[in-house]
């Protein structure tokens, strides 16, 4: 099979394809600043006591880490638009999947309870 | 990708794709499909984790007390260093800084050494107090004790139920007491930020029912760590945490080890000075999947260890 390389190569000057971006050494290390710092601040977030909003700030900051990683890092940022479409529609999908699980969580919660409640009926009469 | 049939100056140009660049973009492509199958890999565990946290938070509260912030800290930040290391490494290959790559490579992988050593620690640790996945769970004294605290008070877990068949509760398997009722439901509804609207309807007639008569403490979810009184369908639980746990630790330490066999592969390569400006495409992808091993764990750490 010959390469179709004579009618193909007028166009690879012109770099329609290939992505040679190459990321500035103080976006990398200043990433990895604020990567840390975000680490720090979540542990010390983590030792006040903020009841219901515990999870919700820890998850915040997580992902204002994931995203730094992944738009910096992963070079998603500076890339086609398809690859981040194809992240994005992953974390889409894991969405749907814990949502619908989450939905028919408490469906069988009774039998579950009662099943329990004969359990340590029968412990306790042992 | 060394191949007998490429192109003369270019040995690692396989002889299906036009050019380097196409090669390239192709290699790019197929890891992002790869990591997309890796992130819904792990979203089984991180369904079962959002689940079981949700329907039974006293477990997770009382149980996090079992692991060490401190080196969950140091392991993130020996991460995220490493990730720094293999952006680092992937500019060095596009620049063709031969001997940066080599030394950014080398640094990624003992990064990545230092983060399994440090998980050996902790692993080992909770073997010692008991604290195994599934069947051989059997919670020793003081294995709720919270040492990087640096408190002396360690809690005296002995229940004289732990000689209990385990058959009854398998890892993954949410079992769950009288006690736990549409209260708690509703609580973790309100806590955890999931939008889905139906499972908001339970946390409407559930306001009046937060004493709950078989807590010797009043209410679970605040149980503070070193209450010997803490409920009895908590402490049946508590394995599953630890099945939870081992499972999302250990798939995400397996996939630092199979990390670490890429990038020691990669670094042999590029000592035989392999890559060039215009191929470094190996370089780029095993990096896109660290960095994904790395989003994995900035996501497990609050989870697991920033409990209250």
């Amino acid at each position: 099979m010959t390469a179709a390389a004579s009618t193909e190569h007028d166009h690879a000057e012109g770099h329609d394809h290939g992505d040679h971006h190459v990321l500035p050494l103080w976006l990398l290390i200043g990433t990895w600043l604020a990567l840390m710092g975000l680490t720090v601040f979540t542990v010390t977030a983590s030792t006040f006591p903020l009841g219901a909003f515990d999870l919700p700030v820890a998850m915040a900051i997580a992902t204002v880490k994931a995203t730094l990683v992944m738009l910096i890092f992963m070079h998603l940022g500076f890339d086609k638009g398809f690859h981040s479409l194809l992240i994005y529609g992953s974390f889409l999908f894991v969405f749907l999947f814990i949502s619908f699980v989450w939905i028919d969580r408490g469906q069988y919660q009774v039998d579950i309870n009662e099943k329990e409640q004969q359990e340590i009926a029968i412990d306790l009469g042992q | 990708m060394s191949d007998a049939h490429g192109h003369g100056d270019k040995p690692f140009l396989a002889h299906h794709f036009e050019d380097e660049d196409h090669q390239f973009d192709s290699g790019k492509l197929g890891i992002w499909a790869f990591l997309v199958t890796e992130i819904l890999f792990f979203s089984g565990l991180f369904c079962a984790y959002v689940i079981y946290r949700a329907m039974h938070p006293e477990v997770f509260t009382f149980a996090s007390n079992a692991l060490d912030t401190q080196m969950g800290a140091i392991n993130t930040g020996v991460l995220i260093f490493s990730s720094l290391t293999a952006a680092w490494a992937v500019r060095n290959a596009q620049l063709g800084q031969k001997t940066g790559l080599i030394v950014n490579l080398s640094i990624t992988i003992l990064c990545a050494f230092g983060f399994m050593g440090i998980k050996y620690l902790e692993y080992s640790h909770k073997f010692h107090l008991g604290l195994f996945p599934g069947d051989k769970y059997e919670a020793k004294e003081g294995a709720y004790g919270d040492e990087s605290k640096g408190n002396a008070n360690t809690v005296a877990f002995t229940s004289p139920d732990q000689e209990e068949s385990s058959e009854e509760s398998l890892p993954g398997v949410a079992y769950s007491l009288g006690d736990t009722q549409e209260a708690e439901l509703a609580e973790a509804a309100e806590a955890l930020e999931d939008h889905s609207g139906e499972a908001h309807a339970d946390g409407d007639h559930a306001d009046g029912d937060h004493a709950d008569g078989d807590h010797a403490d009043g209410h679970a979810p605040l149980a503070p760590w070193n209450d010997p009184n803490v409920p009895e369908s908590t402490k049946r639980k508590l394995k599953i945490f630890f099945g939870i746990y081992f499972c999302m630790t250990g798939l995400h330490g397996i996939h630092v080890l199979i990390g670490i066999l890429v990038l020691g592969w990669l670094l042999t390569r590029a000592i035989r000075g392999h890559f060039t400006p215009t191929y470094y495409g190996p370089i780029d992808f095993a990096a896109l999947y660290w960095h994904l091993v790395d989003l994995i764990w900035i996501y497990l750490f609050p989870l697991l260890y920033l409990i209250n």
